[in-house]
């Protein structure tokens, strides 16, 4: 009670935040019992009758698990490794140019992060755009045939790693070169004695140095690995049906149950398998990076 | 900004420094592109676009586009104000709790700092997702078609308070002692002392949050149908998606065009797409120093 009173202050500055993290962010995992029971709006989650299994059964049973399972698995292994050996390799670079330089470089490469899908989508579609787009217009500048990008799924799993690349590219590198400025610059003095060359210091400093950032950001990024970016998936392909064999993620999917077709149950259940799933991954990841190496993980 | 930790040393290598330099502005290009040609083709006259597709250069430059959807701006204008004070409003609540929050768990002399660090890291690493989350904000509260609906799902999220605790912790806990000793309680000293000190982290988050709600569209889609509460990127949506919306009933019936009006729909949507993305691109450049700074610092593991 005592130190209660004495942090009272405190927590009273905290309470807010205390009451809207219980409301928004625990609240909701009570309905993760949902995919467990028939819901019915009006008799509400815990009147709903049981259903045991039978939610996961439906789900599992049908091709479409299996399609925005392995698309999004796919995609975000790819999102991953590529997209964070790309941002190393920039933030790399980044500290090869002046400080001026620097700036200047970070404030373009973020342009994309900091614009929403809705207008990325908007911004592809003008490249895009079967009719009017400035690929086809090329193109048929070189007398080939248009492609009608929006119906053909085979393109997309390129497309959409470009544009995710593209859309994350800044802010990746950002927070890897604040890593990197962050590296004790005796090291690159002695290094540059022994006459290593850039690669070599990169290889053998920067990114030991750096490895305990990169560490948190992938295991960070393991926990979200049945998770897409609405947004990218939605927007930039359009949510055109034709494209759903490689563009249809478990986000689109449950959206869809959701929303357009209201099977709860079906869209619990997958949701479930996103929740525990994916935090199984992280305490899974979390453990083996440990075992490894302490210093790097997350907790 | 530290200073660069690699003075410069003439490279072994003639011209890696321009390589790099050519590099780093052709991605800069590549960046940028896709939003030029939106540019561009927003200045078109329509009939160039029919026949040679979008471009980045307008062969003349024509403002229809622009004139039409400024002629008859009540659905624009709404959706702006919409933007405008959810914005204005989440970004303002979302910073105070958030850094309230923050600034309790980064003191050190804190009872519950651990546990209720552990409470914020958790909502991390696990989550209810989509459903729950909908249920409770349509069934339990009730907020379809609520302006609330817009503003609380982002007020307060767990990587923006770690980010602030990174920049709470730096600060001096003497500070605090003085100011303890002086009288003044903890309201005072958040108020008083922690916010004039923390504006770079202040800004960093406030960009954060106002980019999170003016480029929200997600919660309109989800939560929102009542015409006046809809926000321009939603709106955008359904530009994008219909190509022939601006001539359509329902763009009538939003009151975006006239009855009986031919809008240049290519050259429009375009133009759609800049008026409402264009005042954050006006925006960031101002805050980007902080937020690069921001991110620093909150990168930094604790």
């Amino acid at each position: 009670m005592k130190t209660f009173r004495k942090s009272y202050g405190l927590t009273l500055l905290a309470l807010p935040g205390i009451l809207l993290l219980f409301l928004m962010d625990y609240v909701p995992l009570y309905g993760l019992l949902l995919p467990f029971k028939d819901y019915k709006y009006n008799l509400g989650i815990w009147n709903s009758p049981w259903v045991g299994f039978d939610n996961f059964r439906f789900l599992f049973n049908g091709d479409i698990l299996r399609r925005v399972l392995r698309n999004t698995l796919l995609y975000n292994l790819v999102f991953i490794a590529l997209g964070t050996a790309v941002s190393v390799f920039f933030a790399l670079l980044l500290r090869e140019v002046g400080r001026k330089a620097v700036k200047a470089y970070q404030t373009v490469l973020f342009i994309p992060y900091f614009i929403s899908w809705v207008v990325a989508g908007f911004a592809f579609q003008a490249l895009l755009n079967m009719d009017y787009g400035i690929l086809n217009k090329g193109l048929e500048a070189f007398g080939m045939e248009p492609v009608m990008w929006y119906n053909d799924p085979k393109y997309w799993p390129f497309i959409l790693i470009v544009v995710a690349i593209w859309k994350g590219l800044g802010y990746g590198a950002v927070i890897y070169y604040a890593a990197i400025i962050g590296v004790d610059a005796e090291y690159y003095e002695a290094a540059r004695m022994d006459g290593a060359t850039k690669l070599r210091q990169a290889v053998s400093i920067t990114i030991p140095m750096i490895m305990p950032i990169i560490t948190m950001m992938v295991i960070l990024q393991i926990g979200k690995i049945f998770y897409s970016d609405f947004g990218l998936f939605y927007n930039v392909t359009m949510n055109s049906t034709l494209l759903y064999p490689t563009t249809d993620v478990i986000d689109t999917f449950v959206y869809r149950s959701l929303v357009d077709l209201g099977d709860i149950g079906m869209a619990g259940a997958a949701g479930f398998f996103q929740s525990v799933v994916g935090f199984t991954l992280v305490i899974l990841t979390n453990y083996v990076v440990r075992k490894i190496n302490a210093d790097n993980s997350l907790f | 900004m530290s200073k660069p930790t690699n003075p410069v040393v003439r490279s072994p290598y003639i011209g890696s420094r321009t390589v790099v330099h050519l590099f780093f502005i052709l991605v800069c290009f590549i960046c940028i592109y896709p939003f030029l040609v939106v540019l561009g083709t927003s200045l078109q006259n329509e009939s160039d676009i029919l026949k040679s597709g979008y471009a980045i250069f307008p062969k003349q430059i024509d403002l229809t586009a622009y004139k039409v959807l400024l002629h008859n701006p009540g659905v624009l204008l709404n959706a702006y104000l919409v933007n405008i004070y959810t914005t204005a409003l989440g970004a303002a609540a979302g910073l105070f709790i958030t850094t309230g929050f923050a600034f309790a768990i980064s003191r050190k002399d804190y009872a519950y700092r651990k546990q209720l660090s552990l409470y914020v890291f958790f909502t991390m690493l696990f989550q209810g997702g989509m459903v729950p989350s909908y249920i409770l904000m349509v069934s339990w509260l009730d907020l379809k078609d609520n302006v609330l609906a817009l503003i609380l799902p982002f007020l307060i999220t767990g990587w923006h308070v770690l980010l602030m605790k990174g920049f709470l912790q730096s600060l001096p806990e003497a500070l605090f002692e003085s100011a303890k000793i002086d009288g003044a309680n903890e309201f005072i000293i958040f108020t008083k002392i922690v916010l004039p000190l923390t504006k770079p982290a202040l800004a960093t988050l406030g960009l954060f949050l106002v980019l999170q709600y003016w480029n929200d569209w997600w919660l309109t889609l989800l939560y929102i149908e009542n015409e006046n509460l809809m926000k321009l990127q939603y709106l955008l949506i359904r530009v994008l998606r219909n190509m022939e919306f601006l001539n359509s009933a329902e763009a009538v019936q939003y009151g975006l065009v006239k009855p009986g009006q031919q809008v240049p729909s290519l050259s429009a949507r375009m133009a759609m797409c800049i008026l409402a993305a264009g005042p954050m691109l006006v925006v960031f450049p101002f805050f980007q120093k902080y937020f690069v700074q921001g991110l620093t610092v909150g990168s930094v593991k604790g």
